[in-house]
């Protein structure tokens, strides 16, 4: 991939890659999710990936709808399952791209587990999971995500749970790629998500996108404006992070005690699942 | 040069072997071509996943254990939709794990095969010991409308090639098809021989020809959609939710629903002379007549076998197939007889759609039994002894 990203107009890219008949979305208006489905788009293109090759897979919630949205071979599966279906096609066909659709609720609440499991096994997939920090599609419950003391209709008086950092998790447990974005820079989650497909592993790529319908009328982000400034103060990128962490008084590093992390937070080899059984298959086979 | 076919059976081993139903289930599955299976450990269906995993790596299939059986429903069904014959296996408790995935596999028509090699329940209850706990369960686990077809084994070898039969109608109908044993079965060893390619059928799903026009769950008369794999370039989109011809979404249309879910379950209800089996010994003179299914069907064809000897006017219809439920076959035994006797290892389930069917023509008698121990042929016979002087 080249190093400066020569973009589609977004007309091109929908003429290109949409599948006309689900039009228009279920979006609403503001939501970050067309922003996703767009740097997706890009990244796909940048590729040129073979679509005919490429299943897109999903759970359920806003976020899952992505995957019918694109003119390729999909499955909206169920919820917090993606990954378990997503798997069986990546095993029994890897030589198909599989990019996997999920929410914060979806990928890490119920479907937690499979997360976990997906990654310790390293399965080849390009996960783009969306952190609205709300169950959207239901009308803003509490998630995994949902930031401490913010409100939502099952935190009427504030949520008391602490935040699942989803990238972390991912980093522990090995993940090859990892990264997180928010929405309001296109460029650099078009070149994770390219990276992402690129890499032969699991790649996570997990996009803070604002959600003002359910979770952010609740907490006071359903303008633009306010929702761009609370992004901007409660993100630093990583190595700005690790800076100050290093460098910084007590005080500036006590003030990024609630602060999210961008950026790419790991990107190294380590041999996927379908590789490995295909090394064991070639020892065994008869 | 050997043949994919030779392989599978150097796989296997042996033409006749000594060896568990869990052992039977996985051959069948390997005979009818399946080569993806993803499971996770439970007793007593833990072998069927190991013969896999030994077995697949050596055929160039592919084995994967899952981190639960809620995923590996899920892996079964990605898989099948590249166009591989898959399948899972699992106990009770796994089994109420996959009913969500179970309703999806039915509602996408995705072919696989579900082998439950049933323990006593409610929850973690014996896992050691047999038990036909599930029979409903299999019936109306997973939630909405929905037909399931399910066969039930009485003997190893019986477990094979049922087994090869489920593939079959997996493919033939796109749906997913259970195979149920119970733990006694599972783990008991016998004989079984392994049939040559010529001595059974294989059935493969029909595959869409072009992508012109093509409709991914629009069905021709035999309410069966051609089938597109992943991959193909026919760009198909799955969804679990109500779905028009194209695939596409219409959750809020109750004629496109009510369209839908009539032919997912009139694929079935249409076509019960192709998918009911069953077995009848001494249907000729019966007066008392047993119904029974699975490893309990054993000792009562020896019961029958031994009373007809003594002149008893005594007779068994086996149920080989329990879903879609053989009405006609029971009503018609029903009309003949003067008693009914269904011994089950449960408190008595498929004694429900034995008496709908019967419909009130004559006496049915539960002989219920739980703990993990069979019906003696001492306790069958009482049973009829009793039910005879009842009615006789
Ligand atoms: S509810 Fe939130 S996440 Fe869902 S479409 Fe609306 S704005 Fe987007």
């Amino acid at each position: 991939m080249s190093g400066l990203l020569k973009l589609k107009t977004a007309a091109e890219l929908r003429q290109t890659y949409l599948r006309h008949e689900m039009f228009p979305t279920i979006f609403c208006d503001g939501c970050g999710l067309g922003n996703v489905l767009n740097y997706t788009l890009w990244a796909l293109d940048e590729l040129q990936l073979d679509l005919d090759r490429t299943v897109f897979v999903s759970g359920i919630g806003c976020s899952s709808r992505l995957s019918g949205y694109v003119n390729a071979d999909g499955m909206h599966t169920t919820h917090g399952r993606a990954l378990a279906f997503a798997s069986g096609i990546k095993a029994a066909q890897p030589d198909l791209n599989v990019i996997v659709f999920t929410g914060d609720g979806d990928g890490s609440g119920i479907g937690g587990n499979h997360l976990l499991h997906t990654i310790r096994r390293n399965m080849d997939l390009t996960v783009i999971l969306v952190n609205n920090f709300t169950y959207g599609m239901t009308g803003g419950q509490a998630a995994p995500t949902t930031p401490i003391d913010s409100f939502s209709t099952t935190t009427p008086y504030g949520n008391i749970e602490y935040p699942l950092d989803i990238c972390a998790l991912a980093q522990t447990l090995g993940a090859p790629y990892v990264a997180r974005w928010m929405i309001n820079q296109p460029y650099p989650p078009i070149k994770s998500i390219a990276q992402g497909i690129q890499k032969r592993g699991f790649a996570l790529i997990e996009m803070l996108v604002p959600c003002p319908t359910a979770y952010g009328r609740r907490n006071g982000l359903k303008q633009l404006e306010t929702i761009w400034q609370w992004y901007r103060e409660h993100t630093i990128l990583i190595d700005d992070y690790e800076h100050i962490m290093h460098f910084g008084s007590p005080e500036e590093r006590a003030a990024l005690h609630d602060t999210i992390k961008i950026g790419v937070f790991q990107d190294c080899e380590r041999e996927s699942f379908e590789a490995r059984w295909a090394t064991l298959v070639e020892q065994v086979k008869l | 040069m050997s043949t994919h076919r030779d392989r599978l059976r150097q796989a296997m081993g042996d033409k006749v072997q000594f060896v568990q139903g869990d052992d039977a289930c996985a051959y069948g599955a390997i005979l009818a071509g399946c080569t993806f299976f993803a499971g996770y450990p439970i007793t007593p269906a833990t072998e069927v996943a190991e013969r896999m995993a030994e077995i697949l790596p050596k055929i160039e299939g592919c084995y994967i254990q899952m981190e639960d059986e809620i995923a590996s429903m899920g892996a079964i069904v990605g898989a099948s939709w590249t166009g591989v014959k898959t399948m899972t296996a699992t106990s009770g408790p796994g089994f109420s794990l996959m009913q969500e995935n179970l309703g999806y596999a039915i509602m996408t028509e995705t072919p696989c095969v579900i082998v439950n090699v049933q323990r006593s329940g409610p929850s973690t209850g014996q896992p050691t010991l047999g038990a036909y706990g599930d029979m409903m369960q299999a019936r109306w686990g997973t939630h909405g409308d929905h037909e399931i077809i399910m066969l039930c084994p009485a003997s190893v070898q019986e477990a094979m090639e049922l087994t090869i039969v489920a593939f079959n109608l997996a493919e033939a109908y796109r749906t997913p098809v259970l195979v149920f044993i119970d733990g006694e079965l599972g783990h008991m060893r016998e004989r079984l021989v392994i049939p040559e390619d010529d001595e059974f059928e294989l059935v493969e799903r029909t595959c869409a020809t072009s992508r012109e026009g093509y409709r991914p769950f629009a069905a021709g008369e035999n309410l069966v959609p051609a089938f597109a794999p992943f991959g193909a370039g026919f760009r198909t989109y799955v969804t679990g939710l109500t779905h028009n011809e194209a695939g596409l979404p219409r959750s809020a249309s109750a004629p496109i629903h009510d369209q839908l879910v009539r032919r997912l379950a009139d694929k079935i209800l249409r076509n019960t002379d192709q998918i009911i089996r069953y077995e009848e010994f001494g249907a000729e003179e019966c007066e008392i007549a047993i119904i029974a299914y699975g490893i309990t069907a054993r000792a009562c064809r020896d019961v029958v076998e031994e009373g007809r000897q003594r002149g008893l006017k005594v007779g068994l219809l086996r149920l080989i197939t329990i879903w879609p439920f053989p009405d006609e076959v029971v009503a018609r035994w029903a009309a003949r007889v003067q008693a009914i006797l269904v011994p089950e290892m449960n408190l008595g389930q498929i004694v429900h759609p034995i008496r709908e069917a019967v419909a009130g023509r004559c006496p049915v008698m539960l002989q219920s039994k739980i703990g993990g121990e069979l019906h003696t042929p001492t306790e069958l016979s009482e049973a009829l002894e009793e039910l005879r002087c009842q009615v006789c």
